[in-house]
């Protein structure tokens, strides 16, 4: 039932890290992510897009050394689409995704603390309708842990270097537009 | 180094590279990605083995699955420990029950608030285990293995979520962001 403890202790220092970095990046906030969603405060793009180019450099760089292996979960049909139309309209009522709501209760918010008890239940339901659910899931096939450059057969290196691509060229629009704006301010 | 801690915010791009270099970390260090829900599946599966034993054992779940207090589980225990320490040291704690916007289109009422994030959080997390992941574990830790499932989730979340936004909201309400 229980993990050996360096690695019991292992997840608590990643998590620890994990809640500092949510914090700081405020995403920990229900104005946040409610911003992000009516499409003004992009602060939750900014964080997610920048995670996935620099995990994925790292990921896909060190996997020839044999240090690291993929954890791909499968694209069963049912599973994904259902599960992101159910998440997407809890998350947007909630106001934090899972990981986000754990830190805004370390964070003394209390209307995350009752989220909290509801995604507890959620997982509850998930656990007990398992047997019917998984059946009527399993109806919608399922292509298997596949990643989109071997569907594609391209290279995952294409992927990669076109998301970096993306993120310099955002990275440094964002940066020219805040430079003109303070140099506006200072005319003005 | 003080003084970084102390800060309420930092640069969100640095946020997210510091995040993917922690990935790096999870994946060297313990074969793991980020993620959340899975702890939250866990617990409530320890919670009927325990508490409904015969409900328990005509349950496939048990078959398939074995449910434990593990990396993940502490992985949860230190994302609130990891908030509560930086929000103490920036002094970042001093929200109100009901967050502002909420209270701008839907009133004071605190019970009305708890009772939505009670009803979004069920929704969410229910959604998460049919997926087999959330925002970190398919949004943030599949995207970044370039996962197909992963990036079709993430698209359906998202928009579903722009969706049902402006739904409550509507382009008055953003306004008030």
């Amino acid at each position: 039932m229980f993990d050996p403890i360096w690695k019991l202790a292992l997840g608590l220092f990643t998590g620890i890290l994990f809640g500092v970095l949510l914090q700081k990046g405020r995403v920990a906030k229900y104005q946040v992510i409610l911003g992000q969603f009516l499409l003004k405060d992009w602060t939750v793009v900014k964080i997610m897009g920048m995670a996935v180019v620099v995990g994925a450099a790292g990921i896909y760089a060190l996997l020839p050394t044999q240090t690291v292996s993929l954890h791909l979960k499968p694209l069963a049909w049912g599973g994904i689409i259902f599960g992101g139309l159910f998440f997407g309209f809890g998350m947007a009522i909630f106001g934090y995704c899972p990981g986000t709501g754990v830190a805004a209760c370390g964070e003394g918010r209390k209307d995350a603390f009752a989220g909290m008890i509801g995604m507890l239940m959620g997982a509850e339901i998930y656990v007990v309708a398992y047997p019917s659910l998984t059946a009527f899931l399993k109806r919608f096939g399922s292509e298997g842990k596949v990643t989109l450059p071997q569907i594609t057969g391209t290279s995952p290196w294409l992927w990669i270097i076109s998301l970096i691509l993306v993120a310099v060229v955002t990275v440094i629009i964002s940066w020219r537009n805040r430079h003109e704006m303070r140099t506006k301010q200072m005319t003005s | 180094m003080n003084n970084l801690f102390q800060e309420k915010s930092w640069p969100p791009y640095l946020v997210g590279a510091g995040i993917g270099i922690l990935s790096w970390f999870a994946f060297l260090t313990a074969d793991h990605p980020l993620g959340i829900t899975t702890a939250f599946e866990h617990t409530a599966a320890l919670i009927e083995k325990y508490a409904a034993p015969t409900l328990a054992e005509r349950n496939s779940y048990f078959e398939k699955e074995s449910p434990k207090i593990g990396w993940e589980w502490m992985l949860v225990a230190g994302v609130f420990i990891g908030s509560f320490i930086s929000s103490k040291a920036s002094g970042d704690r001093n929200a109100p029950a009901v967050p502002p916007l909420w209270q701008q289109r839907f009133g004071t009422s605190k019970s009305k608030r708890y009772a939505a994030a009670f009803i979004g959080g069920t929704l969410m997390l229910f959604g998460a285990r049919m997926a087999q992941g959330c925002t970190s574990g398919h949004g943030i830790s599949g995207t970044l293995q370039l996962a197909a499932s992963s990036w079709l989730f993430t698209a359906i979340f998202f928009s579903t979520s722009i969706g049902t936004a402006f739904l409550l909201y509507g382009r008055e309400g953003r306004k008030n962001v």
